[in-house]
């Protein structure tokens, strides 16, 4: 089952309460990682939440765009998780965060290459095969480029997507944040990007510095979703009709209140443009 | 070595000495090196934020700034090595117990050690509690019944008082007088997933580790009366109970 076409939220333990009080929502997102603990709290709130609601599982640790192996040990703890909770949705990153058998936390960037799209496939491959599940991968969040890089990133998406038949998961404040960053245009990347193959969308907000040549953007996940970036959902909507949407909100958690508010404008939006859907059928 | 591999390398170098991997670059090449800093940033800082959300005693003994600093220098010998993050800093209180700025502060240490038990108790594995009635048919049978205890149980024996002074630092605590002296601590999960921290007496916990180890009812009650002859065994079974952590041995007795 994939994940219902509607909006979710970023799971925080600190609103268990009232997202159990909330049976509305969409699905719920949950970061891998946080959940491979033995047991306790964290599994006994996942597994309650689990019966009334739709789950994504959102890894960040995988590194799928580094140069090592992948770390058997930990797909293998993904794939109990999976196992055990058995998601409507697995998505990670196109970005390597382990080197050497150190972990650095950040999802970092990658050339796009022929060696690096080899790689990055075999790499979507393997955790496919393990995980027995369709994965869907994230277009990143960059504040530098690479010489070496000769693929566009779309490009780069795409064919890991007809290699692969891996799925998307579009998020569009990282389409904001790179096409700010790098001074190109989000129209001209969302116009490239392989938006059939898109299961998920992302929503965040950004952070914003200053630089000499414009605004270096920060994807920090600490503020309510930026203007910009709604108009770039409604623009994908258009094309795609409605997707499964999360709110992403990790740093400075806002009360519920504020959160479940950021996820009922998604819905209103994929609402709209279920609407449009059903009058151009009709 | 591959391309990719040689840039990545290049790449978590720069992480750690700043020095700007070959090939990166930027729309204003210029810019290129105060970019990647945003990457050697989200590393450091989130990685330290992590520390502090394991070792929140020790930043507040320490202050933030200290803290900061000492978990760089903690980060650069104790890289972690799997994403689980809540994993990571086992090493901490043998590196404070090393650490030459904090040498006047030997109880840090210990600290840190209290800390470290209870992220691991509150991620231990789940296990049930038994029934009172199963402790009262064990005491009636104490020479070969076995009573096991929930896998977030956990005896520390320190040289200082850690106990002491890490309830004193919990949001909200009464300043009081100063304990002094060594002090066994006992973690453990309770069935409500709070994780407590309190002292025990040196008769209870080793009639808790004579538990652990396997001993019956009653071997561990002449294990705790070896400590302290007259050691009633019965107030800490009650206060395990309550605690919901007395388990179903394994194997049955």
């Amino acid at each position: 089952m994939p994940l219902p076409a509607s909006a979710g939220v970023g799971f925080k333990p600190e609103h268990f309460d009232q997202i159990r009080a909330t049976p509305c929502l969409g699905f719920l997102e949950v970061h891998a990682e946080n959940y491979m603990g033995a047991g306790g709290l964290p599994h006994h709130q996942l597994g309650l939440l689990r019966r009334d609601h739709a789950l994504s599982i959102h890894g960040v640790g995988l590194s799928i765009g580094g140069a090592d192996a992948l770390n058997r040990e930990h797909l293998a703890r993904l794939k109990a998780l999976c196992d055990r909770y058995q998601p409507d949705s697995f998505s990670e990153h196109l970005a390597w965060s382990s080197h050497g058998g150190d972990y650095l936390n950040d999802l970092l960037p990658l050339p796009y290459t022929a060696e690096t799209l080899d790689l990055v496939c075999q790499h979507v491959s393997q955790v496919q095969e393990v995980l027995g599940r369709r994965l869907l991968l994230e277009n990143p969040s960059t504040y530098v480029l690479f010489e070496q890089s000769i693929i566009p990133e779309t490009e780069f998406l795409a064919e890991v997507v007809r290699r692969t038949g891996c799925g998307l998961l579009l998020d569009l404040n990282n389409v904001f944040v790179s096409a700010t960053n790098h001074r190109t245009d989000t129209m001209a990347y969302l116009a490239a990007f392989p938006t059939d193959a898109v299961g998920e969308i992302h929503l965040g907000g950004h952070a914003a510095e200053d630089l000499p040549s414009g605004p270096l953007l920060i994807d920090a996940h600490g503020t309510p979703v930026a203007d910009p970036v709604w108009e770039l959902f409604a623009v994908v909507l258009a094309r795609t009709g409605p997707v499964a949407t999360l709110i992403e909100w990790d740093n400075d958690v806002p009360p519920w209140p504020e959160l479940l508010a950021e996820a009922q404008r998604a819905q209103a939006l994929l609402d709209q443009a279920s609407e449009a859907r059903l009058v151009r059928a009709s | 070595m591959s391309a990719h591999h040689d840039l990545v390398l290049a790449f978590a170098a720069g992480l750690i000495d700043g020095n700007l991997p070959s090939g990166l670059t930027a729309r204003a090449p210029d810019e290129a090196s105060r970019r990647f800093g945003v990457y050697r940033n989200n590393v450091s800082v989130s990685l330290v934020t992590a520390m502090a959300r394991r070792f929140p005693v020790i930043e507040r003994l320490v202050g933030t700034e200290f803290f900061a600093a000492l978990g760089q220098v903690y980060l650069q010998m104790h890289r972690p090595k799997s994403p689980v993050l809540h994993e990571w800093g086992d090493s901490f209180p043998g590196f404070l117990a090393q650490f030459p700025p904090l040498a006047a502060y030997p109880y840090m240490a210990d600290v840190a050690r209290i800390e470290v038990a209870r992220g691991r108790a509150y991620h231990a594995a789940d296990s049930d509690p038994i029934a009172p009635q199963y402790l009262i048919a064990a005491a009636a049978d104490a020479g070969t019944a076995r009573l096991a205890l929930h896998p977030s149980v956990q005896v520390l024996r320190l040289a200082h008082p850690a106990v002491s002074i890490w309830a004193a630092n919990q949001p909200g605590a009464v300043p009081g007088h100063l304990a002094v002296g060594p002090e066994i601590a006992i973690v453990l999960r309770n069935i409500r997933f709070e994780v407590l921290v309190s002292t025990l007496s040196s008769a209870d916990a080793a009639m808790i580790t004579a538990l652990q180890n396997g001993k019956t009812l009653l071997g561990a009650a002449e294990c705790a009366a070896e400590v302290k002859p007259d050691h009633d065994p019965q107030p800490i079974l009650i206060r395990l109970m309550q605690a919901g952590v007395i388990t179903m041995p394994k194997e049955a007795p």
